[in-house]
């Protein structure tokens, strides 16, 4: 429980005391390019795996022949808009992500930077990490967006080259019933997973003391914390939202 | 000039410093030593503020660092260069951007006269031509001349440097003791240097305070330091063979 007051203690620290904004500038730009440019590959790579296995798995499952095929598709779009892209690619990301920003921090920790930082009066918390939190709550929901997109994308094509459905089918079927909510609540996921991806992250490596051992354990950390966190708010904002 | 009063400071049920008072004069290369553990470095942290001390003051030219509020204490820091261990410079930022990042964060100068005044502290520890270097890229003296460049790039009144000769070779660990000393008579700065290292006491030490298990033992003239009568001290400096035979 001491270390959940801490982390909100520390959050506080990210909007105490901040530089010019000027300052900020710059440093958001570097981080929007760190981290949504350098995840763009893992994250279509993933997804559109993650769309094709969806659209093959659900083919074969789906053996009664009452039921039409463009369900296949149907299928393929909600469980990408609504769990499989942002969830799975924010998992994705707090692997990536996290684990960089808990591991960098840490090193600078370790090797006075912070410190050199303070001593020159700057607010270290808020210059290294109030960055990171904005790049990642910017540029998440556009990894997000492209990462459903391509979700389906693969789906379209493991369906139409295994032959489960044809491509007239599989359009039909992502034009069914489609409810423009869900891609809200997948930007509102996302938001809320990258916001706690970076901080819970940013927490973990900048608390970190003594050595490189220590490093990767706050990085291992940052990466495990930050998916409990995005399994139980995606519970919580499920509840809230769709219910 | 900064004094120090009565500083305590406990990790839990261990006391690092045990009520050390003391006084660094301007223009003096003030050296704080003692063997490993004993408190050296926690002190140096107190007197920069990166360690709340238990009790005591720090005042820098009479202003009380502890007791100020975040603009004063924002104040003093930036008449403050510190010289880290392992020298702090940023991974991601080169030579020059390194030396001219509290120029940067701290003043409002235009763009040129930031890049002139980080050429120009370059150039005093004479790294003219290391400007566009990655850190990485520099040898560890390089890295401490660095951060010497990046300590004085504010004119700062005060300089704390924390083991400037660790892991250097013993030629290069003398021509960083003397830029300190240069730099601290060419600017008439309070400089305190934490260290262990016997010849820097030799070398550059003007005042020096001894510590010992947390305790200050002996403060005094670097030319008295052989006859302090102390017998910690004592053993601590014949501990070093050059001493020894500097003795007999």
């Amino acid at each position: 429980m001491s270390r959940i007051g801490s982390y909100f203690l520390f959050l506080g620290t990210l909007f105490r005391n901040r530089e010019k904004l000027s300052v900020y500038l710059g440093l958001i730009l570097n981080e929007c390019t760190s981290i949504g440019v350098g995840s763009i590959f893992i994250v279509a790579l993933v997804n559109i795996f993650i769309g094709a296995v969806t659209c093959v798995q659900t083919a074969y499952n789906l053996t009664n022949p009452f039921v039409p095929k463009y369900i296949i598709a149907l299928i393929v779009r909600d469980s990408s808009i609504l769990e499989l892209a942002p969830t799975l690619s924010c998992i994705v990301l707090a692997g990536k992500v996290g684990s960089n920003i808990a591991s960098e921090l840490g090193t600078m920790r370790i090797t006075e930077q912070v410190d050199a930082l303070e001593v020159m009066g700057i607010n270290s918390s808020s210059y290294l990490i109030l960055p990171k939190v904005i790049a990642s709550v910017l540029m998440f929901p556009l990894l997000v967006i492209m990462a459903a997109f391509l979700a389906i994308l693969g789906g379209y094509i493991a369906g139409t080259l295994a032959g489960v459905i044809s491509a007239e089918e599989y359009v039909n079927g992502l034009r069914f019933d489609y409810k423009p909510f869900g891609v809200v609540f997948a930007l509102i996921k996302t938001v809320v997973f990258a916001f706690l991806i970076s901080t819970i992250s940013a927490f973990q490596g900048y608390n970190v003391s003594g050595g490189a051992l220590e490093v990767g354990a706050a990085s291992t950390s940052a990466v495990t914390n930050s998916c409990i966190a995005i399994v139980a708010a995606d519970f919580v904002l499920t509840q809230l939202l769709l219910t | 000039m900064i004094d120090i009063k009565n500083i305590t400071k406990s990790f839990g049920d261990r006391q690092v410093l045990a009520g050390i008072d003391g006084s660094f004069k301007p223009g003096d290369t003030s050296l704080i030593i003692g063997g490993s553990g004993t408190g050296k470095s926690v002190l140096l942290k107190c007197m920069i503020g990166l360690i709340a001390p238990d009790t005591g003051e720090v005042l820098y030219d009479g202003r009380n660092f502890l007791t100020s509020d975040l603009n004063e204490q924002k104040a003093i820091r930036r008449e403050m260069g510190v010289l880290f261990q392992g020298s702090a410079l940023f991974d991601s930022k080169t030579v020059l951007e390194n030396v001219r990042f509290p120029l940067d964060m701290l003043t409002e100068q235009s763009e040129s006269e930031k890049v002139d005044r980080a050429q120009e502290c370059l150039r005093r520890v004479g790294l003219e031509n290391a400007g566009d270097r990655m850190p990485s890229e520099i040898s560890g003296g390089m890295k401490k001349r660095v951060g010497i460049a990046r300590a004085i790039v504010l004119n700062p009144k005060y300089l704390f440097c924390d083991e400037p000769n660790s892991g250097l070779d013993p030629l290069t660990s003398i021509k960083i003791d003397q830029l300190i000393s240069e730099i601290t008579d060419e600017y008439q700065i309070t400089t305190v240097v934490i260290t262990h290292d016997m010849n820097s006491m030799m070398e550059i030490g003007e005042q020096i305070m001894f510590l010992y298990e947390g305790k200050k033992l002996w403060q005094g003239d670097s030319s008295t330091l052989t006859k302090s009568g102390v017998n910690e001290l004592n053993e601590f400096i014949n501990a070093n063979k050059l001493i020894r035979e500097m003795e007999k």
